[in-house]
């Protein structure tokens, strides 16, 4: 990338009296050692940038560039992706009724059903995802108020939660388990997807719900306290839940113990704040057949089940529900391939540029008088 | 210490014109008159700063004067109090670090000051008390003491002499170390207290001393002495200034003095001469004050613009406060305030724009720096056994910035060491050096104008010659084993003499008349005695000496043969020889004269003519009416020399040299190639002066000699000279470019100004009058000044130097100035310049000690300023810019996402990110750079001085150069944050689906960051040495490992986990490496591509060179490769 001349310089330690007029033998007492680092003369590669060195590299980067960026944007291209806004902010919507009738303590659920159509088959494991839009997740008020050691199983932290907490560290002077808003506001809309047969027939899709949460999160960094005691509603039984929570954290996901509590994956993905007011988390995933025949989610009409809980209507929120198939490189984003290839194609450009430059001032400036 | 006067004189409640000292601490006779106890200072002397007790507070104080120390300060007291994004460690513990390191620095400079002072304060001195010697120390010197002081010892303070071992009560007195004379002084005694000889019969001397209040000037003093005798009425007697020893001064040639001290310590003129140490500022150090302040208020335009907006923001309540972000009850209540701690927040969050640890970089660069001059081996003087000395580091990049130099003469440019090095008698040149066996060999240059035998006559002629100089001198010998600075040994027999002087061109004159065979023995019952050539021994009757002054700028003696013959001897300068000789071969002399003068000799002219004994004896009465004269004395007496100093023969010239320092032309010439304006500075008298400025070719032979001196005002009035003057030098400067490299392209004139002291106090005189050009004289002076390449300042007081430097630099150009001298007498224009460097010469060590930097040869200022102070100031411009620009491209990015975190003040980066960024990340790379960099060889350097203009005027700390690294910074940060942004808009990074946060897109954006600004000082290195490779390589891996580890495990301290695994998450995540790869380099193509282009389109000297070496070192090796082709072909 830049052009080399090795500076071969042999005075290092002990070079002739040209420079100092000491010798090897003569050091005086406060005379300075004559080392090639104190006299500054270290060995050195001395580049410089030049329209002639640089040239080769921005060919380079433009010959390298362009077919990663365009790698990657055949392979986003092939990304299958649906996306469906479910908030119900229309009055035609399905879930209109939902959002208008919304209240934290009513018990009987609000459900409703959106129909959608899937024109593409998805290959292979396909990832369901719910998006939020308007919600500030990283509002510094809301990104502080945790307490990672009580997540993390500490039982002083579960009876007498951080401060970063407040308001939402006690309720009914108890200690709320999972305290502070991030927990508090915990995404709880159930979705339930159905394949709606040509004949009629709705043939529920197979959820997994767990390998949402990183590895790391759910096996070391959210971990129930009370050690190996299983009964969970003893662990909390001095705490209280969250206020917005219909039901307390050891009840998250009763089916399975390894799911449930602090290391629930529905609750690690959440309490992992989001970086942009919108955002999407990951909610299912929808394993692809054994058969690899037929594809995971084949075109044709589905419908998207929903126990409507959570009200963004409020601030202005949506709520997405997002399919998407996944490749090496994640799920679709046409912009890196495309900044690859513009990258790639400006330093072809400018390389160009440079070539023609060199050519016409790079030997007038060689030739330059210089004044000695 | 200046301040401290003040302080004093403000105690004093009534200002009182005069003093009275009691000699020996004894009253008065009662009834003289009220005895009024005046508190006068002991004799301490004090140059240090602190004391032990106020050094905290006081150090405190001066440094948060700082505005950066006291804006950390602020914003660390900010986050103690209010609620802020960031905890207060991250910025309390850089600014302790630094408060901390710059006050052990300060301290220990100062320790040293102290040490220094002691030495200085508690060396012995000897007191007559109760008719007896005492010792004691310097600094309990009291007022009214009377001191001892024996010879070659230094006055302790400013004292009166009162007698001396000499009957005559005269001591010589050497004034080196103050005004840079180093010839002997005359003092005389009180005529009425000479006798008082012994301590006992000093003891008893019962006097009083009247004189005015302590004054700078060192020439200047009135006082008058009471002495009681008897009970009489006192004897009053004046007293002048050549009473007075000051404090300093050497005494010489004299075996003890018996003096009373009337200024001590600080109120001495020495001290008085001394300005108080200010603290100098480097010209780097105020554009970094200006960038700060730029940056400050970029950082509170950015605050109030967040406030303004999350204030607009949220108005909606469903913003402020939706249903899942609910305040506390505190946070609901203090609405008022609430508006002004959330501005402070903003200004936490963003306040690392302006960086604590550029200051701390700064000043370890600068004292680490500074080893490289203590280290430099070129600079190391054999002789001394000593190489050059940093006493401030604070202004190692301010000796690349240079624009006037400032040296004083004697003992700087020259090594302050006289040599006679021919005498012309009749045209015929005769070189000391070429004598063999006695026999006078012609000097070999310049004879073309006289035939190269002289005749029988000529012969007589000669020996005349030599016997004029032999006895027209007031040269002592002093037969004892000394060894003294400008007093050499003769060897005649077993004995050491040597010749004592208070002119040393005399001492050389007489050495070399030895050199050419006749030696001067002695004065002996007014008998002068010469051996001659033929070793014989021949005597004169020293009859009189009409003493040499520099108005009539000659000397002459009467003597008389022993064959009875009366002769007059003169000696002096051509100017005022030539015009009163009558025969002689003046053409050829004078054309010899004029030639010794432009090599920069110091030339003397001697003539003489014969007396009868009827002219003698008139001239004798001549003589003596005219020293009896009771009023106008020395009016009369020049009005007697006059009519006795004329109808010479001329004899001859002769051409002293005082002696180049080793390469001081050489030097000059670069500094002047350089760009620098070289100022010579001196107390010496213009004529030698003059002739060592064009020895070492200050002024060149076509150099335009302009002269502001008291003879030619004396002419014409000041207004008229300065006018001319100013006429003559603009007329040349409408025709010249500005451009034109000063003295090197021979086509237009040179100028070059002689001024001296007097006409320089009266040209700064400030004037009401206001001239047809709108200026004052001031003005009109600079203004010439400006066009001169060098201008030469004689008869200078100490002070005058420094009004000088003073009026130079505020000059509207405010150019950085420099001065350089070795003994006291330049101290106060040391301090005063920007630069002050001191030589470690003979006089002492004063200058070197009140200096910014010492060295020990004029010549190691080459180096000093080219290479050293070229590389301080590159570096230091590097790494203020470099600074400022990569805490843009980390705080931008953080400004930008407040607009997408509804302006909440939630940092970007995690806490450890913020407080490691520019302590452990970014700095080491740095802080090498401004060690290391070498943009061009150190030879390179040297051999080109012109290189030296590429960066003068501050030229790599511009606004332009400012705002574009600035602008660079905020387009990376731009690229590194929404490149971030559109990667992370609402997509899977992973191939297992799962979903990044808010940390990870700050690491992002974060591990970006650091390897574009690290790379980017990459791509600006110019010398990698291994220590450039490890630490550059070695901080990118240092920051990968740092994250893995931060990441990897629970920290149990920590009340936050917000960051585990979130960095291996993201090297695990391929889109992740390609965006961080694609966006490193997007950030750096435009610095690439601009310097590039600046290269190839309008390339600097600079850069002209490095392109060179480049094609040389690709030259030779093709030529290698073709020699290798052709060989291979021709096989």
């Amino acid at each position: 990338m830049m052009a080399s001349s090795y500076n071969a310089k042999d005075e290092d330690g002990h070079h002739p009296g040209s420079v100092g007029s000491g010798g090897p033998g003569a050091v005086k007492s406060k005379k300075p050692d004559n080392t090639a680092f104190k006299q500054q003369r270290l060995p050195a590669w001395q580049p410089i940038l030049t329209a002639g060195t640089v040239l080769p590299a921005f060919f380079m980067i433009g010959l390298i560039f362009i077919p990663i960026g365009i790698g990657l944007l055949v392979t986003s291209n092939n990304i299958k992706e649906f996306e469906i806004d479910y908030t119900g902010v229309d009055m035609f919507s399905p879930c209109f009724n939902c959002s208008q009738s919304y209240s934290w303590n009513s018990t009987s659920a609000c459900t409703c059903s959106v129909p959608f159509t899937l024109d593409q088959p998805f290959e292979s494991n396909v990832f369901m995802y719910y998006g939020l839009s308007n919600f500030y997740q990283n509002h510094r008020r809301y990104v502080k108020s945790r307490d990672d050691s009580q997540l993390n199983g500490d039982k002083s932290s579960l009876l007498n939660p951080s401060k970063e907490c407040e308001p939402y560290r006690t309720s009914d002077k108890k200690s709320i388990a999972p305290c502070g808003a991030i927990a508090n506001s915990l995404f709880n809309d159930t979705l339930e997807l159905f394949y709606i047969h040509p004949n009629g027939s709705r043939i529920a899709i197979h959820l997994v719900k767990t390998g949402i949460a990183w590895w790391t999160d759910k096996h070391v960094k959210f971990r129930n306290p009370g050690e190996n005691n299983n009964n969970l509603s003893i662990v909390f039984q001095d705490t209280s839940k969250p206020v917005n929570w219909r039901k307390p954290v050891y009840e998250l996901d009763p089916s399975d113990p390894d799911n449930n509590g602090f290391i629930n994956e529905d609750f690690i993905v959440w309490m992992r704040t989001a970086a942009l007011p919108t955002f999407r988390k990951l909610y299912r995933i929808i394993q692809k057949k054994k058969d690899n025949m037929t594809p995971t989610l084949p075109p044709g009409n589905y419908s998207l089940e929903v126990i409507y809980n959570y009200p963004v209507r409020s601030f202005d929120g949506r709520k997405r529900m997002i399919l998407s198939t996944i490749s090496w490189m994640g799920g679709k984003n046409p912009f890196l391939g495309i900044a690859y290839i513009t990258v790639g194609s400006v330093c072809f450009f400018l390389g160009v540029v440079l070539l023609i430059i060199h050519h016409k001032y790079g030997n007038r400036n060689n030739n330059a008088d210089i004044p000695n | 210490t200046g301040s401290s006067l003040i302080g004093w004189m403000m105690r004093e409640e009534s200002w009182v014109d005069s003093r009275t000292v009691y000699i020996g601490q004894k009253e008065p006779p009662p009834g003289t008159e009220a005895y009024i106890p005046q508190r006068f200072p002991d004799n301490r002397i004090v140059s240090s700063k602190y004391t032990f007790w106020n050094f905290i507070p006081k150090n405190l104080f001066e440094q948060f004067r700082r505005i950066a120390n006291f804006y950390f300060l602020i914003i660390f007291l900010v986050q103690l109090i209010i609620d802020t994004p960031t905890s207060p460690t991250t910025s309390g513990l850089p600014l302790f670090f630094v408060i901390t390191v710059t006050a052990i620095k300060q301290g220990y400079e100062d320790w040293i000051r102290h040490k220094a002072d002691n030495a200085i304060n508690q060396c012995p001195v000897h007191i007559i008390q109760h008719g007896k010697v005492v010792r004691k120390q310097s600094q309990k010197l009291r007022v009214g003491d009377i001191v001892q002081v024996k010879e070659n010892e230094t006055f302790p303070c400013d004292l009166i002499l009162l007698s001396t071992s000499r009957e005559d009560g005269t001591c010589f007195v050497t004034t080196a170390s103050l005004d840079g004379e180093s010839s002997h002084k005359t003092y005389y005694a009180v005529q009425d207290t000479k006798a008082f000889n012994t301590a006992e019969e000093v003891d008893t001397l019962h006097a009083t001393i009247e004189c005015e209040q302590p004054q700078p000037d060192l020439y200047k003093f009135v006082g008058r002495i009471n002495i009681y005798l008897d009970r009489d009425e006192p004897i009053v007697r004046p007293l002048g200034s050549e009473n007075l020893l000051l404090r300093g001064a050497t005494l010489k040639n004299t075996e003890y003095i018996h003096a009373v001290a009337i200024y001590t310590g600080m109120e001495t003129k020495m001290a008085l001469n001394y300005q108080s140490k200010s603290q100098k500022r480097s010209a780097v150090e105020k554009s970094m004050n200006a960038y700060l302040i730029v940056y400050l208020c970029i950082l509170i335009s950015k605050a109030l613009i967040n406030t303004v907006l999350k204030y607009a923001w949220q108005a909606n309540p469903n913003r402020d406060e939706p249903w899942y972000n609910q305040k506390t009850e505190t946070e609901r209540q203090r609405h008022l305030i609430r508006a002004f701690t959330d501005f402070l927040a903003f200004m936490v969050l963003f306040n690392y724009i302006i960086p604590v640890s550029m200051y701390v970089t700064v000043e370890m660069q600068k004292f680490l720096g500074s080893y490289f001059i203590l280290w430099d081996d070129d600079m190391f003087d054999e002789e001394l056994g000593e190489g050059p000395l940093v006493n401030t580091s604070d202004l190692n990049e301010e000796l690349g910035q240079v624009e006037y130099v400032f040296t004083d003469k004697t003992g700087t440019l020259t090594e302050n060491n006289m040599e006679l090095r021919e005498c012309c008698v009749d045209g015929h040149v005769y070189v000391p050096h070429a004598i063999c066996n006695g026999q006078i060999l012609p000097g070999a240059t310049g004879m073309d104008m006289i035939d190269s035998s002289p005749g029988v006559d000529g012969k007589e002629r000669e020996e005349l010659f030599f016997r004029a100089l032999c006895l027209c001198h007031t040269v002592q010998v002093k037969e004892e084993e000394t060894v003294d600075g400008i007093k050499r040994g003769i060897h005649q027999g077993k004995s050491t003499s040597f010749y004592i002087s208070s002119s040393p061109d005399e001492v050389a004159l007489v050495e070399g008349m030895k050199r050419l065979g006749f030696t001067y023995l002695r004065l002996k019952d007014s008998h002068m005695e010469i051996l001659n050539r033929e070793d014989e021994m021949e005597r004169f009757e020293l009859l009189e000496v009409l003493n040499f002054d520099s108005v009539r700028r000659r000397m002459s003696v009467i003597v008389r043969s022993s064959s009875g013959d009366y002769y007059l001897f003169c000696k002096g300068a051509d100017s005022s020889v030539f015009p009163r000789v009558v025969s002689g071969k003046v053409e050829q002399v004078r054309a010899r004269v004029e030639h010794n003068a432009v090599e920069g000799l110091r030339t003397l002219c001697v003539a003489y003519k014969k007396l009868t004994h009827e002219e003698y004896e008139e001239t004798c009465h001549l003589l003596n009416r005219a020293k009896l004269a009771l009023q106008d004395r020395d009016k009369k007496l020049a009005e007697a020399y006059d009519v006795i100093e004329k109808d010479f023969i001329l004899l001859g010239a002769t051409a002293v040299e005082d002696r180049l320092q080793d390469k001081a032309a050489d030097t000059i010439e670069s500094l002047h190639k350089a760009g620098m304006k070289v100022w010579v500075l001196t107390g010496d008298k213009m004529e030698t002066a003059a002739a060592t400025c064009y020895a070492s070719k200050l002024f060149h032979r076509n150099t335009q000699i302009l002269e502001l001196t008291t003879k030619r005002t004396e002419e014409q009035s000041l207004h008229d000279v300065l006018f001319d003057l100013s006429r003559t030098v603009l007329r040349q400067h409408g025709s010249m470019t500005r451009d034109t490299f000063s003295g090197l392209s021979g086509d237009y004139q040179d100028y070059g100004l002689i001024i001296d002291g007097a006409t320089l106090s009266a040209v700064l005189k400030p004037t009401q009058e206001v001239t047809s050009n709108g200026g004052n004289y001031k003005e009109i002076f600079l203004e010439i000044c400006r066009n001169c390449s060098a201008v030469l300042c004689c008869r200078m007081a100490p002070l005058q130097k420094a009004q000088i430097v003073k009026m130079i630099k505020a000059s509207k150009e405010r150019p950085i100035t420099l001065a350089i001298g070795d003994g006291a007498n330049d101290v106060s224009m040391i301090l005063e310049a920007h630069v002050g460097i001191g030589i470690m010469g003979k006089e002492g060590r004063q200058a070197a000690r009140n200096s910014d930097y010492a060295i020990t040869k004029f010549k190691h200022l080459k180096k000093m300023l080219l290479v050293h102070g070229h590389y301080y100031y590159i570096r230091i411009a590097e790494l203020v810019q470099y600074f400022f620009y990569k805490n843009v491209c980390f705080i931008f990015p953080q400004f930008l996402y407040q607009f997408f975190c509804g302006f909440s003040q939630q940092p970007l980066y995690d806490t450890a990110y913020l407080t490691l960024y520019n302590i452990s990340f970014t700095s080491l790379p740095i802080l090498l750079y401004s060690l290391m960099e070498q943009h061009i060889n150190m030879d390179i350097l040297k051999r080109d001085p012109t290189l030296y203009r590429d960066i003068a005027k501050n030229s790599l700390l511009r606004w332009p150069t400012f705002i574009y690294w600035t602008f660079l910074g905020v387009f990376d940060a731009v690229v590194f944050f929404f490149g971030a942004f559109f990667l992370f808009d609402n997509t899977t990074f992973t191939s297992n689906g799962q979903m990044f946060g808010n940390w990870t897109f700050g690491t992002l954006v974060f591990t970006v960051l650091v390897f574009t600004v690290t790379l980017k000082l990459a791509l600006d290195t110019h010398y990698w040495t291994w220590i450039n490779h490890f630490v550059i390589w070695g901080s990118l891996l240092f920051y990968v490992i740092f994250s893995l580890l931060w990441g990897g495990i629970i920290w149990p301290f920590l009340n936050y986990q917000r960051m585990y695994y979130v960095f291996m998450q993201m090297l695990s995540s391929g889109p992740a490496w390609l965006s961080i790869i694609l966006l490193i380099i997007v950030s750096l193509l435009p610095d690439v591509v601009k310097k590039v282009l600046c290269r190839a389109l309008w390339p600097t000297t600079t850069e002209r060179i490095q392109t060179k070496r480049q094609c040389l070192t690709a030259e030779q090796s093709t030529i290698f490769m073709l020699s290798q082709t052709s060989s291979s072909v021709s096989f």
